[in-house]
């Protein structure tokens, strides 16, 4: 952000502080009202004031996330600028380990402690809403005037429970192939043309085989061995679940051949056996391996890396259709023991600034789920970060269902076992839906789907 | 007429003193178990509205081998029992010669006690993300320097040989300071009378050093059995269980159906069942000792 437009948009807010106050006072007169009616039971009427402005007297948000990696100082930034444009609203913001903060949340949203907003992985979602730990925000999207056009329609969906939105999309964080542009020449590979189809992908492993170098070291760990399975299993056309997550489908034929795809780069020779945790992207930091099919947040670890010639791509078609796994950075607001309406609008005009301005966040290694965003000439800019949110139309996420997430350490085994050569990947994933299916019906009881 | 006054008192005295440590034995061991006890008869989220009782339906699943959670909790109490079987002989008998040793006088005595204590100053995170990279399969310093090709993370039976070492290595100073606080309070006369009887060193040790460290010695013992049967740490850190779910622990498997997946009914069940396998196992050990005096 340059200091003018930081002003234009200061003034801008400005105009729209009064405007906002306006239609504040004009709906508050006419008793509420407005906006798609949420599922689960609203304490209040919905607050509709002007989404970029907050005109209220002074509050404070607490604001909770798990942002502990590089990505920590981008919204630490955003933050502080947003509190320094916004004098009434003050944002304080407390990071976490993921893990400790899913289990925190919800006992101190229990206890009345919770924070008013925070960030949530988008397959946390639906389970955080059945649980009743995160508020229905239909009528803040309504009143940002969000809707589907504007992110696009897998991240939009994903954020919803029940037929009510519960969540707002900050980023999207899918899987890209990283390669080694050093070792892709010494093999006698042209590192400006890297392998997009299935054909010229193992070809490329051929080459590099013949060089001495395994290209592809296939992870058995769920960072990202996993993240890869589930990507060629949506590009040989299968699904992880069916459409209510009632049923797990990775089994199927689409499963196993995509599971195969990866044992066969460890029997082919063309990675080693028994990849460690991490040992994937050292490889190719090392110049080890040619490629690593990693996160975005992989950028920056490769940036750390002095004198690295690397390039990024999308993933190279295996399959029938082009997929890639991601994941998604989601807005949420956390239930309270009594409702702050005033509160809510600061955390409105919060999310609605921090979306807008995602671009920032677009340079700590995300795609911005905002499509008017993604779509700027700025973030076409960031070349690597363009080049794997180009995949933005082939990304998958998996049924908005409570409870889904339990599947995947069922699904991590049957990926560490198939590529640890334990077992064979169909008997893997078999046991697996087995298991699944199972944790699956347990769910619909105890979550009432 | 003083005394009646003084020893009213005096009842009520060893309450008074027991009182701060009672009342947080209460407050987070004895409630809590209890408490732990009512939530394995229910389904419990403790966020969901409805937690039904099921009786003792989460500890049936337990041993139904159709029931989901059937697999994946014995497969993980036989690790913790692997686990536990090869780790506790180690850490109950190489303490013993380290403390022999650093109870001899030598020059830098202090220094060596130091250094053996020293691992166990660091946290898990720190040595479990340190032995995971140096004992990575492919990348690895330790296969590098001795020209090996040893998978010790992702197969067995290396990976457990991977977490005894780095636990025995880690735990060692921990336990041999403990013995040496033992061996210091045997009386320095019995060791001179064993000689004067004309005793060799292995008979002064066979006679004096093993019956005087009996007390220390079931403590390290049932010490390290719970410690090492509420292994978790260096498991999620160095193998995520791998391979397969294989050196995945009981305490691993709880918190993920306890805290990741929200089953506390179920979680607690196997908790209790875990619980029930290290009494039978304290007893046991209890026994032995025992039976040797």
């Amino acid at each position: 952000m340059t200091e003018t437009s930081t002003h234009t948009l200061t003034r801008r807010g400005l105009l729209g502080l009064g405007a906002g106050a306006g239609t504040a006072l004009l709906l508050a007169a006419c008793g509420g009202g407005g906006g798609p009616a949420g599922p689960a039971a609203r304490q209040s009427g919905p607050a509709s004031a002007a989404p970029t402005a907050y005109t209220g007297p002074n509050v404070t948000l607490s604001f909770w996330n798990g942002f502990t990696g590089g990505d920590g100082p981008y919204m630490k930034k955003l933050v502080d600028q947003f509190n320094g444009e916004h004098p009434n609203i003050k944002v304080t913001m407390n990071v976490y380990q993921w893990a400790d903060y899913y289990a925190k949340v919800p006992a101190a949203v229990t206890a009345g402690q919770g924070p008013d907003l925070g960030i949530m992985h988008v397959d946390s979602v639906a389970t955080n809403a059945a649980r009743q730990i995160v508020l229905p925000l239909d009528d803040l999207a309504a009143s940002l005037q969000l809707a589907e056009a504007d992110f696009s329609p897998p991240v939009w969906q994903a954020g919803t429970y029940k037929g009510g939105r519960y969540a707002i999309p900050l980023d999207v964080h899918p899987l890209g192939m990283f390669y080694n542009k050093t070792v892709m020449r010494e093999a006698g590979l042209d590192p400006e043309k890297p392998p997009q189809t299935a054909g010229d992908y193992l070809a490329a492993l051929e080459e590099l085989k013949k060089a001495g170098v395994q290209g592809h070291w296939a992870t058995p760990f769920p960072f990202t061995g996993t993240f890869q399975f589930t990507s060629l299993l949506y590009q040989h056309g299968g699904t992880l679940f069916n459409d209510d997550a009632s049923t797990a489908m990775f089994g199927g034929d689409a499963g196993v051949q995509a599971l195969t795809w990866l044992v066969d780069l460890v029997k082919k020779g063309y990675s080693p056996k028994n990849v460690g945790q991490d040992a994937d992207v050292i490889a190719l930091k090392n110049g080890k391996a040619a490629f690593n099919w990693n996160g975005i947040w992989t950028i920056n670890t490769l940036n750390e890396v002095e004198g690295l010639e690397w390039g990024v791509a999308p993933l190279p078609q295996i399959g029938s259709q082009p997929a890639a796994w991601a994941g998604s950075h989601q807005f949420v607001v956390f239930k309270q023991r009594s409702q702050d309406d005033d509160k809510l609008t600061a955390a409105k005009v919060f999310i609605n600034w921090i979306s807008r301005h995602s671009l920032e966040w677009a340079k700590g290694g995300q795609v911005p789920a905002r499509k008017a965003i993604r779509e700027s000439a700025e973030f076409q800019a960031l070349k690597e970060q363009a080049t794997i949110g180009s995949q933005i139309d082939h990304l998958f996420f998996p049924p908005p269902v409570a409870g889904v997430a339990d599947v995947s350490p069922l699904i991590d085994t049957a990926v560490n076992s198939a590529i640890l050569l334990k077992k064979e990947p169909a008997a893997a994933l078999s046991d697996a839906v087995t298991k699944a299916d199972k944790l699956l019906e347990q769910n619909r009881k105890k979550y009432g789907g | 007429m003083t005394a009646p006054p003084v020893r009213r008192r005096g009842r009520l005295t060893p309450l008074f003193f027991l009182s701060p440590y009672l009342l947080l034995f209460c407050l987070f061991v004895a409630v809590p178990a209890v408490y732990g006890l009512y939530i394995s008869l229910h389904e419990w989220d403790y966020l969901l509205p409805g937690k039904p009782f099921v009786g003792l339906d989460n500890y049936a699943a337990l041993f139904d081998p159709d029931s989901p959670v059937h697999d994946n909790f014995w497969t993980s109490m036989k690790a913790t029992g692997v686990f536990t079987l090869g780790s506790v002989p180690p850490l109950v008998v190489l303490p013993l010669g380290v403390a022999m040793i650093l109870n001899r006088r030598f020059p830098g005595r202090t220094f060596f006690r130091a250094v053996f204590f020293l691992p166990f100053v660091l946290g898990v995170a720190v040595i479990g993300v340190m032995w995971r990279i140096l004992l990575d399969p492919n990348l690895g310093f330790v296969n590098h320097l001795f020209g090996l090709d040893i998978p010790w993370t992702t197969d067995l039976p290396w990976a457990w040989v991977s977490l005894i070492g780095i636990t025995v290595w880690w735990t060692l100073g921990f336990n041999a300071v403990i013995y040496l606080a033992g061996l210091q309070d045997i009386p320095r006369e019995l060791y001179d009378a064993a000689s004067v009887d004309g005793a060799g060193a292995w008979q002064r040790f066979v006679h004096v050093t093993l019956p005087g460290l009996r007390p220390v010695a079931v403590f390290v013992t049932t010490v390290t059995i719970l410690a090492s049967a509420n292994m978790f740490g260096q498991a999620l850190l160095v193998t995520q269980g791998a391979p397969g779910i294989e050196t995945r622990t009981a305490i691993m498997y709880i918190a993920q159906e306890g805290l990741v997946d929200y089953r506390m009914g179920s979680a607690a069940a196997m908790s209790y069942v875990l619980t029930l396998a290290l009494i039978v196992v304290s007893v046991i050990n209890f026994r032995i000792f025992r039976s040797r005096s």
